[in-house]
């Protein structure tokens, strides 16, 4: 397959010595593979995620996304904007689809775009790198690289909400979409097929403003996991990755449980199955660390 | 007519010929069954098999054919022979080979049921004659219609669009309806946003310009007599003159009375002229004609309307209605609009408790009125009553759960419709033959010996088969359409009439052909009646669904053939056994279980009789054998019109010759019965009710019989009510009656 | 903005529907709610909410301002897009409840001691100051938005976590020094402010 090129919006989490620094490490790792070259958008800015409504007004927060787009137009002209992280995958679309639909919105978002000298045209695909992975790629593309098939293990395909609704995947419903099981079968590991809570919310941000409603929450995904026989949990999402793995302790200490599961990205798993090594893969950034996939990486 | 001669034929295609022994099958037919031409084919329902068999009708005297090949239901169109013959159909497909399992063990069991039906067939066949259609014919095909709203008004467009001459009779001296005091309707197209106008005005003129259709205003029935095709209607006007017309088939379309809203003081009604129903905000709406509707009371400008949905509807207190008239939620939002269409500040609330907006335009008619700002809340109307010039009205918020309490200009509330439909024949006293007297609460005015109108089912609603064919009523000819039959909107009435009128014509055509109407249209035999056995008992009079048998003076029945739906509930219920069917009868059957091999008691071998509905059961039955399902070899099925066509001669027969257990398979009875003859199940079960006492006379254990409501769908429960008997059988043993 | 609010009283007076249509983002859609109540059994937190979203819908059509824009129940929202995935009639129910919180914040009337309202804030505030969010600064300040001794008790409890972070370098204590942020920050506060304005201009606050 030729090399496909993509404007690349890595988000405020992707950053180095960010919370999902890891997940970046392996997307490269796993681009690397698949010959996807990701092309940072200059000076991109942060989506304001679904948090920023306290001090942003819908236009000053539609103004953040459209920045980003407009740059990316500048930048990267022809090819479609693509997001790793959910929140900033659903910000940018859902900006992108707003204006789409309300040219009045367009033309007030560009008078303050003007500001800076920028303007938007809006006429790209915001994309999730998953989509670019099934849809650009195609699952057999996906398995042709599988070096090491993660054989015998058994994974909880952790999709969350924002990389599943309100847009989702393209072909996927809302309340069972297949395609993380799909690529963890890919990968020759097995899904939880009956996995029920994998579309469950951890909570998002409120796991900082609400931790004991969200850690309530976070407890029944991860139990759900343990219940469905899983190794460890796979997910597309930042925040879902780090609700569900950096607050177990807390959970152990307050329901009495002894979770010590794994939670991982798409990326890592595909990064180790493509022969990857641990650090190359970013299974060093996780606090709980994935034995049995660092044991495959170090063979 | 000749005598008659039994062509029997055996097919081995589907694998019959792999399963069964067919040749042995042919020796049967010829030597048990004295068939006088026995023959066996590769592929029965081909070109070159059915030839064959035409050859034999034409050629060779065959005039009682006997196809032992697939179910009755199956290649119906192949098995239509030319010429006066009986058919009969022995079911070796679905019935023997589709039912048991292909192995060693069960050869002997499936041979012998598969002997046992070709036997069944022979002796079908030998009783049935080839049925000559009904002496009885009507001639005309002019069409009466009985009442001149929408539903009437409709029905007389449709049908003398078709070609047919009507005549509408309306009681007030209008045509129109109750749809001429409204307003607008409820939209019948998309994007079903805006209230539409009725269409009364152009309905009327188009009346008033079609010379087949006359209009008799001022009038009602004072007598209705005959049949379809040869009905009698007397005319009788305002002034007491009275004409007699002759009609080929009838629609009532008597429509509905709203409520009475006065019996509802606890939401105002009755207490103050701004409290109206929505049939009196239609005639406030009309007389606004599209500027501000003003308040009855003071005639002061409307600020906020409130509409309580179901007001004494969808209520078990006493004196309420318990249904749902199903239009008044759309109705309200319709209303609603008038008010906000004119003025968008004027605030109009809806009281709902369930929001219901059933047909087409429901949903995007319900989001239109969001749109257009009328406010919907979910709530419980607990009082209205008038105070300083306004209405005060307290409901709880069933969402916020709140007492609130609120004020409005008008309060309109939602009450149900209620049936025109005539007098309730089952709660008055029927007149004697010769002291037929008019009755004025009576529609038609019907002289037939079960009473003057159309029974009723539910609700004081005219019995239609609700569930499976609307307009069809219990007495053939007559049709109802519109909210006589059930509550209904405009649209609905609309679409009811129009099926009406369909139905009103194919019951003209099929009376001037002597044939049957629905469901068993086409269909030529009828009950024939022998006057020296009869003991004027009753039975078949009284219990005829449809009505059809009047009594002469001396108490014997009086069969009228084209009202008749030969379902052969008559035959069913004559405790002597006079009355039957040229290919349907007492014998047809009996002769059927009769020849079955009885093995003895000592055999292991019981036997099953199995009576199952045609309409239902039967093919019930048929579908599990498509579906690879299987049941006891020992079961011997005949299928019969209607369970109400079961004599009970046939259970004591049975249980005398040795079956261990019968089984009868009939519809779903009762308010909501599926019975494509409506009583006939019923009655059935009530006549089984009272088998105990043969079986006690017989020494016999009662669950050796069992009756059963059983439908279309139930592929899975049929066979296995077969299984359950086939285990009893085996617990308590057979029947020591075996000869 | 007390006086934003007096003037939103006066200007809409006893029709709150109207208000909400107007200032609030997605407000067009309230009036469509057919309240069955599907968005608030589909809500992760939906117990939590004093007035769940079929109720707030509710209470908006009957009028009931404060309790709504004083109400707790926006700022329960984890944007999770369930009952945007599932209301049968489609309205945008998770925006809804963002913009009414934006609005309720906007009027002085949002709950001042709501966490999710001051997380909200403060996310916004160090977005806003370099164009990408300083985790570490985000994080520290969250711990102490309920006053200083509250925050080291909260640190503490934070404290392995915060180590777990450290030791898989998904957080470096060198983001307190300036750390990640846009080149062009002037730029995007110059859009902010515009955009700002534009919006506060067509929903009548003045010289914000």
């Amino acid at each position: 397959m030729a090399k496909k090129s993509y404007s690349f919006y890595p988000g405020c989490s992707s950053q180095k010595a960010a919370s999902s620094s890891n997940y970046q490490v392996s997307v490269d790792a796993m681009c690397d593979v698949l010959d996807i070259e990701l092309n940072e958008i200059p000076d991109w800015n942060c989506c304001s995620a679904s948090i920023g409504y306290a001090g942003g007004g819908e236009l000053p927060r539609l103004a953040l996304s459209a920045r980003n787009m407009a740059l990316s137009e500048q930048a990267h002209p022809g090819q479609d904007i693509v997001a790793t992280c959910a929140a900033c995958w659903l910000s940018t679309k859902e900006t992108q689809e707003r204006l789409h639909s309300d040219k009045d919105l367009l033309a007030e978002t560009n008078t303050a775009l003007a500001e800076a000298g920028l303007k938007l045209k809006n006429d790209k695909n915001v994309r999730h790198m998953v989509e670019v992975l099934i849809e650009d790629l195609g699952y057999d593309e996906l398995g042709k690289h599988v070096k090491k098939p993660l054989e015998g293990m058994k994974i909880a395909g952790y999709v969350g909400c924002q990389t599943n609704r309100p847009f989702g995947i393209a072909g996927e419903s809302f309340e069972n979409p297949m395609y993380l099981d799909k690529l963890i079968n890919t990968m020759g590991a097995e899904a939880c097929e009956t996995y029920e809570k994998k579309v469950s919310c951890c909570g998002g941000a409120l796991a900082f403003s609400e931790p004991e409603k969200s850690q309530a929450l976070i407890k029944d995904i991860i139990e759900s996991a343990y219940d469905n026989g899983a190794d460890m949990i796979v997910t597309p999402c930042p925040v879902c990755q780090m609700n569900t793995e950096v607050y177990q302790d807390q959970i152990n200490a307050k329901y009495g449980t002894k979770f010590k599961m794994p939670v991982v990205y798409y990326s890592t798993l595909m990064s180790v199955a493509y022969g990857k090594n641990g650090k190359e893969a970013g299974l060093n950034g996780h606090i709980i660390p994935a034995k049995q996939l660092e044991a495959i990486a170090g063979k | 007519m000749a005598d008659a001669k039994i062509g029997a034929y055996i097919c081995k295609g589907c694998g019959l010929g792999e399963r069964l022994e067919t040749k042995q099958l042919v020796t049967i037919a010829t030597r048990e069954g004295k068939a006088g031409v026995a023959k066996e084919h590769d592929f029965l329902c081909s070109a070159a098999g059915v030839e064959m068999i035409q050859n034999d009708i034409n050629n060779e005297g065959v005039n009682r054919v006997v196809i032992a090949a697939c179910s009755r239901r199956a290649k119906t169109e192949a098995f239509a022979f030319d010429g006066e013959i009986t058919l009969s159909r022995v079911n070796l497909r679905e019935g023997v080979i589709w039912v048991r399992p292909d192995t060693d063990e069960a050869r002997e069991t499936t041979e012998e049921m598969a002997a046992d039906y070709v036997r069944m067939g022979c002796a079908e066949a030998k009783y049935m004659t080839p049925p000559a259609s009904a002496q009885e014919k009507g001639s005309n095909n002019h069409l009466l219609v009985v009442g001149g709203g929408m539903s009437g008004m409709t029905a007389a467009i449709e049908a003398a669009k078709a070609g047919y001459p009507v005549t509408i009779v309306e009681k007030t001296g209008a045509l129109g309806g109750a749809a001429a005091n409204f307003y607008k309707r409820i939209p019948d197209r998309s994007p079903y946003a805006e209230p539409m106008d009725t269409g009364i005005d152009a309905m009327i003129k188009t009346i008033e310009a079609d010379a087949k259709i006359s209009v008799k205003l001022n009038s009602t029935i004072t007598k209705t007599s005959g049949a379809p095709g040869s009905f009698s209607a007397d005319i009788t006007t305002e002034s007491g003159a009275t004409s007699t017309e002759n009609f080929g088939a009838i629609i009532m379309a008597s429509g509905f009375k709203s409520y009475d809203m006065n019996l509802l003081p606890e939401l105002g009604g009755g207490k103050s002229p701004d409290v109206v129903d929505q049939m009196g905000l239609e005639k406030l709406a009309k007389a606004a004609n599209g500027g501000a509707i003003k308040r009855p009371s003071d005639g002061r400008e409307i600020k906020k309307v409130i509409f309580v949905q179901c007001a004494g509807q969808r209520s078990e207190k006493e004196g309420h209605l318990s249904y749902c008239s199903g239009h008044c939620c759309s109705t309200s939002i319709k209303q609603a609009m008038y008010f906000k269409d004119q003025n968008p500040d004027i605030e109009t609330d809806i009281l709902f408790t369930d929001l219901r907006t059933p047909g087409a335009p429901g949903e995007d008619f319900y989001r239109s009125g969001q749109e257009k700002g009328i406010t919907f809340r979910k709530g419980v109307v607990s009082d209205v009553s008038p105070a300083g010039g306004s209405l005060k009205v307290k409901f709880k918020d069933l969402i916020l759960n709140e007492e609130i309490s609120d004020e409005a200009d008008l309060v309109v509330l939602a009450t149900g419709q209620v049936a025109n439909a005539g007098v309730d024949i089952e709660a008055v006293k029927q007149d004697e033959p010769g002291e037929w007297k008019v009755n004025a609460d009576s529609i038609l005015n019907m002289n037939y010996r079960q009473g003057k109108d159309l029974p009723h089912l539910k609700h004081g609603f005219n019995d239609s088969h609700f569930i499976c064919f609307p307009y069809e009523t219990r007495r053939t000819g007559i049709y109802t359409c519109g909210p006589v039959r059930r509550p209904m909107d405009i649209q609905q009435a609309i679409e009811d009439a129009t099926g009406a009128a369909l139905k009103a014509i194919q019951a003209m055509e099929n009376a001037q052909l002597g044939r049957a109407a629905h469901p068993r249209s086409g269909d030529l035999s009828y009950p024939s009646f022998r006057k020296e056995g009869c003991t004027q008992c009753k039975r078949c009079t009284v219990e005829c669904p449809f009505g059809a048998i009047d009594e002469d003076e001396r108490r014997y029945p009086v069969f009228n053939e084209s009202r008749c739906r030969r379902c052969g509930t008559c035959m069913g219920a004559c405790p002597v056994r006079v009355i039957s069917f040229e290919n349907y009868s007492v014998e047809t059957v009996g002769q059927q279980l009769k020849a079955v091999d009885m093995p003895d008691e000592f055999s292991e071998k019981p036997r099953i009789l199995v009576l199952a509905c045609e309409n239902d059961a039967y093919p019930a039955l048929d579908m599990a054998a498509q579906q690879g399902m299987q049941y006891s070899a020992f079961t011997r099925v005949i299928p019969v019109r209607c369970l109400g066509s079961v004599n009970t001669i046939w259970i004591t027969d049975a249980l005398n010759s040795g079956y261990d257990g019968a089984i009868l398979m009939g519809c779903q009875k009762g308010d909501n019965y599926q019975c494509h003859f409506v009583k006939g199940s019923e009655l059935a079960h009530m006549r089984m009710s009272k088998i105990d006492d043969t079986l006690k006379t017989l020494n016999l254990e009662q669950e050796r019989v069992a009756t059963y409501e059983v439908a279309i769908t139930d592929i899975k429960r049929a066979p296995q009510l077969i299984e359950d008997m086939a285990a009893t059988i085996e617990k308590i043993g057979m029947s020591p009656f075996k000869f | 903005m007390s006086n934003y609010n007096n003037e939103m009283v006066e200007k809409f007076r006893g029709n709150f529907l109207k208000e909400v249509e107007a200032n609030v983002e997605e407000g067009d859609w309230v009036k469509m709610c057919m309240q069955c109540g599907v968005c608030s059994g589909s809500c992760p937190l939906g117990p939590h909410w004093e007035h769940p979203p079929q109720e707030i819908f509710m209470l908006i059509r009957a009028n009931k301002r404060e309790e709504v824009l004083n109400s707790s129940s926006m700022w329960m929202c984890t944007s999770c897009y369930n009952c945007i995935a599932r209301c049968p009639r489609g309205l945008p129910i998770t925006h809804i409840m963002h913009g009414l919180a934006t609005y309720a914040k906007r009027l002085g009337l949002a709950p001042k001691q709501q966490a999710t309202a001051k997380f909200a804030q403060l996310f916004w505030d160090n977005l806003v100051k370099t164009g990408r969010v300083n985790e570490l600064k985000l994080g520290l300040s969250l711990y102490f938005m309920n006053g200083i001794g509250e925050g080291i008790k909260t640190s503490l409890k934070m404290k392995d976590i915060g180590l777990g972070m450290l030791k898989t370098k998904r957080m470096s204590p060198m983001e307190m020094l300036g750390g990640h942020g846009c080149k062009d920050a002037k730029g995007l506060h110059a859009i902010l402010k515009k955009a700002k304005e534009i919006e506060e201009a067509k929903i009548g606050i003045h010289g914000a």
